[in-house]
């Protein structure tokens, strides 16, 4: 596995909207490797007749029938958020 | 002839209708107080466990069949990750690589030619929550109502080559799912939305250009109208020597232009990966065709019906059958007994140019298809003359009454007796020596004054053909 370089850090952060000082940067670099190479240890198993899998469980086709469930009430549903203005959870001006 | 060829490829979503979400059981409704349908697993409040519709899954597999896609037997959910305050869990449950359909087409309409599109994929996903930005600047609103709502993506090949195809791709697209009944789609209500990527490349090119992606077009028309302008900007940059960037561009209805959003570079990095949470889906060959046999007569089917069996023309059978409610209420209609060709004339010709005028939506429309045929049989039996008729038509329209009920109360019904229609001709043209000699010197118009006359007279109640032959006789003999 390649180990990945500061620049991928970063893109990753500016991602997950982390702002990274200069030395947590090259931490997260140097952390993130030996995590990557710790990983990298599965590798070594052969792994050539195994199916590859997108889920961990064998389960399939768990489904609910299209019925209504009772909401929340409205002061639940707003009582974590850290503003709220008519019914509404209140954030930051978002513009697109 | 520009020298550039237009390459275009639609996003259409459309929610589907289900009683509830896709992965909780607050209800789907639109218009409800914000944030009245939310629950924790809606609102990604940590260690929920969300668990699919089955309907929703069925929804997606028929509209996929109905736009003639294959299904995926193995099929998953993913999640799509991007921060924005109107998704709470900060991804969206989506399908990456495994969409419920894909290599599907329909077949479009314009200028009398027909003209296969392909789908390349129909997915599942949720919808996102609703933003409202303050006007004062600093804070926005988030209603959840919406979030988790199903949807499904439909995405086109780039094959539509003008703004025109793509419209006519949407009016088809809509109509075949607004007959397979999984969708209300309704545009100006958000259940059914579209976005455009549009390039333009020289004749012969086989690469495609840098495309633009249109968003906020709301309505066909502004589809349209935007791929226009857009289409017409990118001819303006390249002949000027520049170049197209890739960029996300709003339709400003307002001032008919499009203009650049904010760009995201970075935000096309979604990290799509499986959720774990919702497990795997497999869908079964019995499973598929028991999906399949709920599938209505669609568009194309209905259009080939008219034709062959009711002599109506392409053209015709094509405006009646792009709306289900027409079609629906010709069906009914033509089962009185009423002569189809009539029925079509009076809903493609008068019932549109009624909604029209009246800026009316087909729903509001009180006449029912019984009274309809009843209408057309007066007109038949010469109870009332066709232009009569409409007046009766707009009296249904906005009252659903019966039109035996409308002729009789307004005292409608045609004057055929010729003996009393006789004495209102000599009448009118004894009153108008002047009228006369102009027809004795070879002027017809003078004919049409005695027709207006006789109207007038009737109000408007005479036997047309019966007038005619009548004022023909009574001139000849003067």
């Amino acid at each position: 596995m390649s180990a990945i370089t500061r620049k991928e850090v970063e893109h990753v952060a500016n991602l997950a909207r982390l702002q990274l000082t200069e030395e947590e940067a090259e931490r997260y670099t140097k952390d993130l490797n030996a995590i990557l190479d710790f990983a990298a240890k599965l590798n070594e198993l052969d792994t050539s007749s195994v199916q590859p899998t997108s889920h961990a469980t064998d389960v399939k086709n768990v489904m609910r029938e299209d019925v209504n469930r009772p909401s929340l009430p409205i002061a639940e549903v707003l009582k974590n958020a850290p503003d709220h203005e008519d019914g509404q959870f209140k954030v930051p001006a978002v513009f697109e | 002839m520009s020298k550039y060829e237009t390459v275009i490829g639609l996003e259409v979503h459309a929610e589907l209708s289900t009683n509830s979400k896709i992965f909780c059981g607050c209800p789907t409704e639109f218009g409800a107080p914000p944030n009245t349908h939310t629950c924790p697993i809606c609102l990604g409040h940590p260690g929920v466990l969300p668990v699919t519709n089955k309907q929703a899954v069925e929804f997606a597999m028929k509209a996929a069949l109905a736009l003639n896609c294959e299904i995926s037997r193995e099929t998953k959910f993913d999640r799509k990750n991007y921060f924005y305050p109107d998704s709470p869990k900060a991804y969206q449950i989506s399908q990456f690589d495994q969409p419920i359909g894909y290599n599907g087409w329909i077949d479009i309409e314009v200028n009398g030619e027909t003209k296969r599109i392909g789908i390349t994929r129909l997915h599942l996903e949720e919808d996102a929550g609703k933003l409202t930005h303050s006007d004062f600047g600093g804070e926005s609103l988030v209603d959840f109502n919406r979030v988790g709502v199903p949807l499904v993506e439909i995405v086109s090949e780039p094959d539509i080559r003008t703004p025109e195809e793509a419209r006519a791709y949407l009016e088809k697209l809509k109509a075949i799912i607004q007959y397979t009944e999984v969708s209300d789609v309704r545009m100006e209500q958000g259940s059914l939305r579209c976005d455009a990527n549009v390039s333009i490349r020289p004749y012969g090119q086989e690469e495609f250009g840098t495309k633009a992606e249109l968003k906020n077009m709301n309505s066909f028309r502004n589809v349209q109208a935007g791929l226009e302008y857009e289409v017409k900007r990118q001819a303006e940059v390249l002949d000027s020597g520049g170049k197209v960037v890739q960029e996300t561009r709003r339709w400003d209805e307002a001032n008919r232009k499009t203009l650049s959003m904010r760009s995201k570079e970075e935000a096309h990095d979604y990290r799509y990966f499986p959720d774990p949470d919702l497990v795997r889906m497999q869908i079964s060959e019995e499973w598929i065709e028991a999906v399949r046999a709920t599938i209505p007569e669609l568009p194309d089917a209905r259009k080939a019906r008219y034709v062959n069996e009711f002599g109506l023309s392409q053209a015709d059978a094509e405006v009646l059958t792009i709306s289900k409610e027409t079609a629906d209420f010709f069906d009914e209609t033509v089962k009185t007994g009423a002569d189809p060709k009539a029925v079509a004339n009076w809903l493609m010709v008068d019932l549109l140019a009624h909604l029209n005028a009246n800026d009316m939506e087909f729903a509001e429309v009180k006449m029912t298809p019984h009274g309809l045929g009843e209408m057309i049989k007066l007109i038949a039996d010469g109870t009332i003359s066709s232009k009569i008729a409409k007046t009766v038509f707009k009296e249904m329209i906005e009252t659903g009454k019966e039109p035996k009920q409308i002729v009789e109360e307004k005292g409608l019904v045609q004057i055929s007796d010729e003996g009393a229609l006789r004495q209102i001709v000599v009448d009118a043209v004894n009153s108008n020596p002047q009228a006369v000699a102009d027809y004795k010197a070879g002027n017809q118009k003078a004919a049409a004054f005695f027709v207006g006359q006789v109207m007038k007279q009737t109000k408007g109640k005479a036997n047309p053909p019966m007038v005619n032959k009548l004022i023909a006789e009574v001139l000849k003999d003067m």
